[in-house]
């Protein structure tokens, strides 16, 4: 779809910009040594810190994506919701207050508490640059998508300036403006999600007739070598003689024949749905022998509970497959959900940023509330998207923005520019983490340079434009990848990489330094590895058959995890009387 | 009592008895949200005709299920949050001697 440039959505967004940059250079005084760059001198208020937890986790992904899938699939995108929530648990009963117990600046820092070891420091720097450049490829990503109809910038301009912005938060006060852009966004992002949800039940469901072609196949020839692209056989464009997608998304019929419900309440809204029928539309792709790309979209009309099922996106097919390995698929990929999240390196940092235990745990469970609550949100705004007669059917990602369009212009500014922080809050918290990782853990810990505290925070700064830059070239690299799949990377290497280390060394007091290296290099190797010799890989990236992939399903997390764990124990049972 | 009025939540840091105590039932809460959640992706992966069962309020069990989890994370999250709120009963013997 061509979007028109709203110049409310400009205005909004440009302000909304101009706020973070102000803040940054505001707090930027406050960043000037290793502890106030890394972890904005353990001084933040564990409420601030709290909602920041949702300003950083609640990513792009999550937001543009399980709201798209929900709005395109049903029920399914809400699966995402449950796992990554259910995730923090594992944070807040777990790993919460040892983590702050034992670090000072980085996720490294923790695992090797007991050890000084070189070796550790150095594999868990590697798994943290792994895992924070796996998640933000699709941050960036989805930048560029999101910029795209927002300002009329191509894919490569919208990642260049998310890219600048971000970087120049994170240079000019590290830790300090980075939680109170995230603090800043998460606040708005729920507070705007829950104020669009109360929209969508206000106005209800209403059945609309089909208008001409409204439920008729839509097609895109997509002509890569020449750059054309023919819709419903015209050229795009909005001009006489081209044309473009129509908006989709409407209810077919409602119960006891009603036309129009007027205003639901949150369980009489699922309820509804549930009695209803609704034009779904899927899409398929085929190579022509031209070179070209066809992709046709098909509407077709599902009853209510085929909606809220789960197993209808191709992520999900294993619950109704009578494949055991399809099904095992699936509990693998919630299975990394619940582990990823208290292994992601750049949100365990964050409870670097309170003063103490008992900080970490009131931030978390503020933090499980304000994730939980938005959570519960995706389900209305995915439903609400779904049945509002404005989707793109070329890209879920914009589901959200457009449903707040069918509202009005302002509130699409408005939650355009939220999707925009959501992704200028999660990347900056990702570069401190992968600069915290060179600068502490690498340079400082396994080369054993003598560096100030000021050198550090220069040098970390440095780290950080570099890692933006690769940001950067990245987005633009993986700019026709699926955001949610590699956000489903990253959780996968982050469980089976660090989780086990992070558990053991906790729990067993047999773990030894060798077991801790051990496991993080093999968890991180064949997680990375199973992922790109799995059917999902070979049809999405190599272009090749899924069936004739190695591994026998795509999710490593139900294999790589308990290998991490086991590893750990093989090797710490083995190289224990050599531990002093 | 000296040291119990005046407990603040730094000096909760550094005594054992509490962090053991905190961690005890951290894990113990985390057993029981890890049952009920590895519950709900076995039935819908093994079973996933179940959820598809109105049982309440014309609801499906997948959506009630789902709800059930994140509203149930929050309320363990207050439980545990409460629980851990004062320090062990043996760090308190210790400040009052």
């Amino acid at each position: 779809v061509i979007y028109e440039q709203s110049y409310a959505a400009v205005g909004v967004f440009f302000a909304i910009v101009a706020a973070t940059l102000w803040l940054s250079f505001y707090l930027g005084k406050q960043a000037k040594s290793a502890k106030g760059f890394f972890a904005a001198g353990g001084g933040i208020h564990w409420f601030v810190n709290g909602i920041a937890f949702a300003g950083d986790y609640l990513s792009a992904a999550s937001f543009l994506g399980i709201c798209g899938m929900i709005a395109f699939y049903g029920y399914d995108g809400f699966l995402y919701s449950i796992g990554y929530l259910a995730g923090w648990i594992v944070a807040l009963l777990v790993v919460a207050e040892p983590l702050k117990r034992l670090g000072k600046y980085t996720f490294a820092d923790a695992l090797d508490s007991r050890f000084q070891s070189r070796g550790i420091k150095l594999t868990v720097a590697i798994s943290t640059l792994v895992v924070s450049i796996f998640y933000l490829i699709p941050q960036m990503v989805g930048a560029g998508v999101l910029i795209k109809p927002l300002l009329g910038f191509q894919h490569y301009q919208g990642v260049l300036l998310v890219g600048a912005v971000v970087t120049f938060i994170v240079v000019t006060a590290g830790m300090v403006s980075t939680t109170y852009v995230q603090f800043l966004k998460g606040t708005l992002l729920v507070v705007f999600s829950f104020i669009l949800t109360l929209m969508i039940l206000n106005r209800g469901l209403t059945v609309k007739e089909p208008a001409a072609g409204f439920d008729t196949p839509q097609t895109k020839i997509d002509k890569r070598p020449d750059g054309k692209v023919i819709v419903n056989g015209l050229p795009q464009g909005k001009n006489e003689g081209q044309g473009d997608f129509w908006p989709v998304g409407h209810v077919r019929s409602l119960p006891d024949g009603q036309q129009s419900t007027g205003p639901l309440g949150p369980l009489a809204f699922l309820r509804t749905v549930q009695q209803s029928e609704i034009v779904l539309w899927s899409s398929k792709t085929e190579k022509q022998p031209d070179g070209a790309t066809l992709t046709t979209y098909t509407p077709k009309t599902t009853a209510g509970p085929a909606i809220l099922r789960p197993g209808n996106h191709p992520s999900f097919k294993g619950i109704r497959s009578e494949k055991f390995t399809d099904k095992l698929n699936f509990v693998s990929l919630m299975m990394a959900l619940f582990g990823g999240t208290a292994s992601l390196p750049h949100i365990l940092i964050r409870y670097y940023t309170v003063k103490d235990q008992a900080a970490a745990r009131k931030s978390t469970i503020v933090g499980i509330a304000s994730i939980g609550f938005f959570y519960v949100l995706t389900l209305y705004i995915g439903l609400g998207a779904m049945t509002s007669g404005s989707l793109d059917v070329t890209n879920s990602n914009m589901a959200a923005p457009l449903l707040a369009r069918s509202f009005n212009e302002w509130l699409f500014a408005i939650i355009s520019a939220i999707a925009f922080t959501t992704v200028l809050g999660t990347v900056s918290g990702l570069i401190i983490a992968a600069a915290g990782a060179v600068v502490h853990d690498f340079l400082a810990s396994v080369m054993r340079l003598e560096i100030s505290d000021h050198g550090k925070v220069r040098i970390a700064k440095f780290v950080s434009v570099v890692v933006g830059a690769i940001a950067i070239v990245l987005g633009i690299l993986f700019e026709r990848m699926n955001v949610n799949y590699l956000v489903g990377w990253a959780f996968s290497i982050a469980a089976s990489a660090n989780l086990p280390s992070l558990i053991m060394l906790l729990f067993w007091k047999g773990t030894t330094k060798q077991g801790i290296i051990a496991a993080v290099t093999v968890g991180m190797v064949s997680s990375l590895g199973w992922i790109l010799l799995s059917g999902d890989t070979y049809n999405d990236v190599y272009g090749l058959k899924p069936e004739t992939a190695i591994v026998p399903f795509s999710q490593p997390g139900i294999v790589t995890i308990p290998l991490g764990f086991l590893v750990l124990v093989v090797v710490s049972l083995l190289t224990r009387q050599r531990t002093p | 009592m000296p040291g119990f009025e005046t407990h603040s939540a730094s000096a909760e840091t550094e005594h054992a008895g509490t962090i053991a105590r905190n961690s005890r039932i951290g894990l113990q809460l985390f057993a029981v949200y890890f049952v009920v959640y590895a519950g709900f992706v076995i039935v819908n992966a093994f079973r996933p005709d179940w959820m598809e069962k109105t049982p309440f309020a014309g609801i499906n069990v997948a959506i009630l299920y789902g709800f059930s989890l994140i509203v149930g994370a929050l309320v363990m999250s207050l439980i545990y949050g409460w629980l851990c709120h004062a320090p062990a009963k043996d760090e308190r013997r210790g400040d009052a001697a």
